[in-house]
């Protein structure tokens, strides 16, 4: 798909095109269940709960598994519920952690209303003040895949898309299995 | 040995082996011990609520977390506590100081004193009230036992602990 049109659903499609072993932790609503539908995995943790933490659980895995890739697949208005994990995330700087976050600028999974993305707030430029040093923007779909080659720092991916969700039903695996099947996976 | 030393212990015999935290200066003296010793993976948090999520992945990990917060960071975690390490059974050790009791010099920590135990009994945590250092030898039974059945805890440090040592 050319630039411009790129949806969330789109951009994930692509994210999983380059996963291999890597831990993902995924956003809560439709992000987790778009990405249950192009690629389940028993490495994937989809939340299901408690929005705006997907960052800070990434990177506790990241800390616990210095040895594997963790990727946490964000929304802007989950991070803007929690800013401050920017800034924590930047200051333990694991190697092994990318934090990408596919802003469409609305809640996508309730309703798209407007988040503070499509008004006046950058959350590229947030990331570098928080201490991200290796800080990417994207919008387009072929531009995904050079990015997410590169690996091995801390990493800060924003994917500028369009709103819009894919229809997709709900996750049908109870949350205890989600997250015994993960634990398997280490 | 010094009531921090001795909590410090208690966290070390359960076992915890990543600590996350926002301060708060009842837990000054034992966050001095955990910089110091440097034995234990310190990890200070902005938010309390931010802290759990941390938590939570690291016990995805393998890990064996403890969060250390003052009782006004509980009511920013309650979500977290009920849908993340409720919903999924992922056990945490929340080693929480009780500001707004007995021996409380600031006004404003009153309201949310008041409320912290039965804010607690409400959420359905699991509950151990430290108040001499008699009670310390229950911290790293109750955290162990918070790992065994899956089920966070709060360990409640009162004011009472540390007198007569400041």
């Amino acid at each position: 798909m050319e630039g411009g049109n790129m949806k969330r659903f789109d951009a994930i499609q692509e994210i999983t095109r380059y996963l291999t072993d890597e831990l993902v932790v995924c956003n809560l609503g439709y992000p987790s269940r778009e990405l249950y539908v192009l690629e389940d995995r028993p490495e994937n943790f989809y939340m299901l709960g408690s929005m705006g933490l997907a960052s800070s659980i990434s990177l506790g895995i990241a800390i616990a598994q210095p040895g594997r890739q963790v990727v946490c697949i964000e929304g802007d208005g989950s991070i803007l519920m929690n800013l401050g994990s920017l800034a924590t995330i930047a200051n333990v700087n694991p190697p092994n952690l990318t934090i990408i976050v596919i802003d469409n600028g609305t809640y996508g999974s309730t309703g798209d209303q407007p988040t503070a993305t499509s008004g006046r707030t950058r959350l590229d430029v947030m990331a570098r003040g928080a201490g991200f040093e290796h800080v990417t923007t994207i919008s387009t779909q072929q531009d995904i895949s050079p990015v997410l080659k590169l690996r091995g720092e801390c990493s800060f991916i924003l994917i500028k898309v369009e709103p819009g969700n894919a229809l997709v039903g709900h996750i049908p695996i109870s949350s205890e299995v989600l997250k015994e099947r993960f634990m398997k996976e280490l | 040995m010094s009531i921090d030393l001795s909590l410090y212990d208690a966290l070390k015999e359960a076992g915890v082996n990543l600590l996350l935290s926002v301060p708060c200066a009842m837990l000054k003296g034992l966050l001095n011990v955990i910089e110091t010793k440097a034995e234990i993976q310190h990890v200070p948090a902005t938010r309390e609520e931010e802290a759990v999520g941390i938590a939570a992945g690291a016990y995805l990990g393998g890990r064996n977390p403890a969060i250390l917060m003052q009782n006004s960071g509980l009511g920013n975690s309650v979500n977290a506590i009920k849908s993340l390490l409720g919903f999924y059974r992922i056990p945490v050790a929340f080693i929480i100081s009780q500001r707004g009791a007995e021996g409380e010099r600031v006004a404003a920590q009153v309201p949310m004193g008041q409320v912290t135990i039965p804010l607690l009994d409400c959420i359905g945590m699991k509950t151990h009230i430290i108040v001499t250092a008699s009670d310390i030898p229950q911290i790293s039974a109750a955290i162990r036992e918070c790992q065994a059945t899956l089920v966070p805890v709060a360990i409640l440090l009162t004011y009472s602990l540390w007198k007569g040592e400041t």
